[in-house]
């Protein structure tokens, strides 16, 4: 019988962690195959170019534009100051001049000799990448950044804002289904990653940014909350540029959800730990998770991990629901039928027997479970 | 590959951006037929990041309910036919997956040139990220920091007539270079970038952009103001979606190997087959094809053809900017019950983060056909403002790309002219009653007068889009024998009711017969054997309702039954009247919901 293939969240207590650091552009890389890194160390740097302004200045000027090099006391490449004059014509007896200013400090890009438009661009913008995560570099990927990989405590969220982070774990709440009210966030929480149980208030995770909290894992928040949070709602789960002022990572999903238990305890064991988090979050076109990777700091292993080849759900494995109505519930597989079973929605499917912790069997269309991957 | 190979058995897969959907057609006594179907979620995503893994499994699952092999032992599918149970002569592919084929596109005039550019490229089944244009009133850095934003497959660039403007193409060529545009999947290829424009600045151009991009050169999109030509464009763009998007995607270098065709877009294909439909039957015809990231509508009216992409409209991954764009109290409208709106924006909030899930229950399956309505009515009325005529505008088209602008730009959707509404894609095609699917189309296109509604039965207007490419005779017996359920005809009257009086007199003549007067806000059914002719005289009962004839004209016609029946749909038109407050529409809905005989009792 083929395995089924529903990739799950991973909750692992000791993992190979392996981080792309890549520059948007390409660059300078400033480590080395076999450097073990800090995760604020910078590890490759270059420069973003800046801001384009076409004008056209031929028209400013009045003359064709195959003749506008005649006037123009700048070429392509030269740097210029935002009101300097970079044209002019002759006039008329001296009088009646025009001129053309840069729009922008910057340089010269082009000039066209066909529309009679300058391309001015903007001084170039710097731009750092950092480690994100302790560990040893075993790839550089040349003018574009490096890998770095190392063992790591690794949850996996559903769903997350705001991009990279990094802070000491701290636990806000005691148990896994405590609801996180602003009173749970104290000013002892700036800086820190603070572990929510299963259910985040606004009005927490506003004090959590007014305290300068760094980030907030909860098990559960409302969706209609981001668009309070945001200004704006979520319509596609493209995530991690949000400017929050801190990164939030919901491990189970919408609504008032306990936070798996194991998820809960593995954070809470690494209370006083720096934690490396990052709420981006891709769903579309190369998932993407949000994450919290707590490394350990005394083994950074040098070879290449390649991870194993995912395996599917087989009789036995541990799973959770991850829809209504049994959402967030753990069990075990108790059995794959081939043939697709009617639902009482009517729709017909292929399922799977699931033995829940208290011993129940409910039967669950196979889409509506995924692994629960250690 | 030719008609002529005599094709015994071929496997035929989609891969879409939540599940890979594989269809098995077999010769069955001497006729094509589609036998057996799997699917399995797509694997273009981390942790697999190879698109053959859902193939595979979705091949494994026909291969275990039809005891065919169809995959060798190494993983790969097994052709040849070498027994009636051991692999099959030819496998085909489409594939929207990873967010199908994105392109920017830029023309001089945004309702001129840019707007071929753009007929071009959505006949071509992509999806345009943005259209820019010299008087698109965004200022030129604008322009240029989207494009670098956008990260697109490739640019098509249009521009000027033949003999026109030079100057203002060169422009927008020379934003387009300053923004140094990036592929979508990188990989170290330079952006492909069509230029379709004024053919006497073929030079510049190549001068311009050959160093910095993959340019390639093709016939004017707008050679002349009255005439497109969107064949050449949308063939190079087919050849680049194969040389460099497929060739990038994960997975797709061994797809295409595996494949006996070349792999079309899924929009692609499954125009391909709508067009077909229209032509041969001679009707006008609207298609939909709602899926998890995008919908497409489809509309031939007088032989025009039109497509348009809602890229963020969907059940799955898009299904939270459903939600977005419509509001919640649109989406309410449709949910037979009460429930919190914090609660239902919850679980689509969940159903965007888990996006291949599939309800369970009854009301989550209430819940997603409401949303689909929602989806499918802001995709129609994207549709509606794009498929419109150009003023004193006249050109050919051809079988292909077949976008023509005539009369006076009014949009050409002329939903009392339309005669065959088609639904596709999950919530459409797989919905547990058809009754429920005849009731999401009619509720989110809202035909008037008389007008068939069908569905595409398990999914299958892509893979036989692209079987048509190789072996008409097969896509075309499928499609007639397993592809199309007519679900029925939708009666429904437009124009001003008078409440509290009668609207429509109803006189069915068929198995059964039906003889009556009904009120507004109705929304009754009438059952027939499947494949029955009904005799129907539908006789306005107000001055002001037309039924397709005239205002307060009768109407004698011979109707479809289908699979549903006969709906007789009073509730108003253009627009369908829902109060808004749930006390008064949720009865009402329930009402409805019930004389459809829509959903099973539920069992708890």
């Amino acid at each position: 019988m083929a395995a089924i293939f529903t990739p799950g969240l991973k909750v692992s207590e000791r993992d190979v962690v392996v981080k792309d650091r890549q520059l948007p552009l390409e660059g300078e890389v400033c480590v080395e195959v076999g450097d073990l890194v800090k995760a604020d160390q910078i590890v490759a740097r270059t420069e973003l170019p800046g801001k384009v302004f076409p004008v056209n200045i031929a028209n400013q000027l009045g003359v064709d534009a195959g003749r506008l090099r005649e006037f123009l006391n700048k070429k392509e490449g030269d740097t210029v100051e935002e009101g300097e004059i970079i044209a002019q014509t002759n006039g008329f007896m001296g009088f009646f001049k025009s001129d053309a200013k840069a729009v922008v400090s910057g340089t010269i890009e082009s000039i066209s000799a066909i529309t009679g438009q300058v391309i001015f661009q903007a001084h170039p913008i710097p731009v750092e990448v950092d480690a994100y995560i302790d560990g040893r570099v075993v790839e550089v990927l040349k003018d574009e950044g490096c890998v770095v990989q190392a063992e790591a405590c690794f949850v996996q969220g559903i769903f997350g804002l705001g991009g990279e982070t990094k802070g000491i774990i701290a636990m806000a709440a005691q148990s896994p289904d405590q609801t996180l009210t602003a009173q749970d966030i104290q000013a002892e929480h700036a800086g820190k990653v603070v572990i929510g149980g299963g259910y985040l208030t606004l009005e927490a995770l506003q004090k959590a940014i007014d305290v300068g909290a760094a980030a907030v894992v909860t098990g559960g928040f409302d969706y209609d909350e981001i668009k309070q949070l945001l200004g704006y709602e979520v319509g596609v789960a493209i995530t991690g540029g949000e400017q929050l002022g801190l990164t939030l990572i919901v491990t189970e999903g919408f609504g008032d959800i306990q936070m798996a238990p194991a998820t809960f305890e593995l954070l809470k064991s690494k209370v006083g730990s720096p934690a490396s988090v990052n709420g981006a979050t891709q769903i579309r076109a190369g998932v993407m998770r949000p994450e919290v990777v707590v490394t350990f700091s005394e083994s950074a292993p040098a070879d290449r991990y390649t991870p194993p080849e995912p395996v599917g759900i087989g009789i036995g494995d541990p799973v959770r629901g991850i829809r209504a109505p049994y959402f967030g519930k753990l069990g075990k597989v108790k059995s794959l039928p081939v043939e697709p079973t009617v639902l009482e929605s009517g729709s017909k499917a292929r399922v799977m027997e699931i033995e829940f912790e208290n011993g129940h069997t409910v039967v669950v269309p196979r889409a509506n479970v995924e692994a629960i991957k250690k | 590959m030719s008609e002529e190979l005599n094709i015994r058995s071929v496997l035929a897969t989609d891969c879409g951006s939540t599940t890979t959907k594989a269809i098995l057609i077999e010769k069955v006594d001497g006729e094509y037929r589609q036998t057996w179907r799997g699917e399995a979620p797509t694997t273009v995503e981390a942790p697999f990041e190879d698109v053959t893994r859902g193939v595979v499994n979705a091949a494994t699952e026909i291969q275990e309910l039809s005891g065919r092999k169809l995959v060798r032992e190494d993983g790969t599918i097994l052709t040849p036919e070498t027994s009636p149970t051991e692999g099959v002569d030819i496998y085909i592919s489409t594939s929207s997956a990873g967010g199908g084929l994105q392109l920017v596109v830029g023309g001089v005039v945004r309702s001129m040139t840019a707007e071929s550019a753009t007929r071009a490229a959505l006949g071509a089944g992509a999806i345009v990220m943005d259209t820019f244009a010299t008087n698109d009133k965004r200022k030129a850095h604008e322009q240029i920091e989207r494009i670098r934003q956008l990260r697109p497959d490739m640019i098509l660039l249009a521009g000027g007539i033949d003999g026109g403007t030079k100057k203002h193409v060169m422009a927008l060529a020379e934003r387009v270079k300053a923004a140094r545009p990036r592929t979508r999947l990188g990989g170290g290829f330079n952006l492909p970038i069509i230029f379709a424009g004024n053919q006497e600045v073929n030079a510049e151009i190549t001068a311009l952009l050959d160093e910095s991009c993959d340019l390639e050169i093709v016939d004017n999109v707008r050679p002349v103001m009255e005439h497109e030509n969107l064949g050449p464009a949308r063939d190079k763009i087919h050849d680049l979606f194969m040389e460099h998007v497929m060739a990038q995607a994960p997975g797709y270098d061994k797809l295409m190997g595996w494949s006996d065709a070349p792999i079309m877009p899924t929009p692609g294909a499954v125009g391909l087959i709508m067009q077909t439909i229209a032509e041969e039957r001679e009707i006008n015809i609207l298609g939909v094809d709602i899926g998890g990231a995008t919908t497409d509508v489809f509309s031939v009216f007088g032989g025009i053809f039109n497509r348009t992409v809602s890229a963020n409209l969907g059940m799955s991954y898009s299904v939270s900017n459903v939600l977005a764009e419509a509001g919640l109290p649109a989406i309410l409208r449709w949910v037979p019950f009460d429930i919190q709106e914090k609660e239902l924006r919850n679980r689509i909030g969940n159903k965007m983060i888990r996006p291949t899930t599939i309800p369970q229950t009854l009301d989550e399956l209430k819940i997603e056909q409401a949303i689909a309505r929602e989806a499918l009515r802001l995709a129609f009325i994207q549709h509606k403002e794009f498929a419109v005529a150009l003023k004193g505008v006249q050109q050919e088209r051809t079988i292909a790309d077949a976008f023509r602008q005539t009369g006076s730009g009014d949009s050409l959707v002329k939903m009392m002219e339309l005669d065959l509404l088609v639904g596709s894609g999950g919530v459409l095609s797989h919905a547990p009653r058809r009754v429920q699917s005849m009731r999401m189309m009619v509720d989110a296109f809202s035909p008037e007068g008389i007008t068939e509604l069908a569905v595409d039965s398990i999914f299958m207007m892509p893979h036989l889009g692209v079987l048509s490419t190789v072996n008409k005779k097969a896509a075309t017996q499928v499609f007639e024998k397993d592809c199309i359920i007519y679900l029925g005809t939708c009666i429904a009257p437009v124009g001003e009711m008078k409440s509290g009086a009668p609207v429509l007199h109803v006189q069915l003549s068929g198995s059964s017969n039906v003889d009556e007067r009904l009120g507004a806000a109705e929304l009754k059914r009438y059952a027939f054997e499947e494949s029955e002719e009904v005799q129907a005289t539908l006789t306005p009962l107000q001055k002001t309702l037309d039924i397709g004839a005239g205002p307060g004209k009768p109407v004698s016609k011979t109707l479809k039954a289908g699979v549903v029946g006969i709906v007789v749909d009073t509730r108003g038109r253009p627009e369908i009247q829902i109060p808004e407050d749930s006390e008064s529409r949720v009865p009402l809905l329930a009402g409805w919901v019930d004389d459809m005989g829509e959903y099973p009792e539920a069992k708890n």
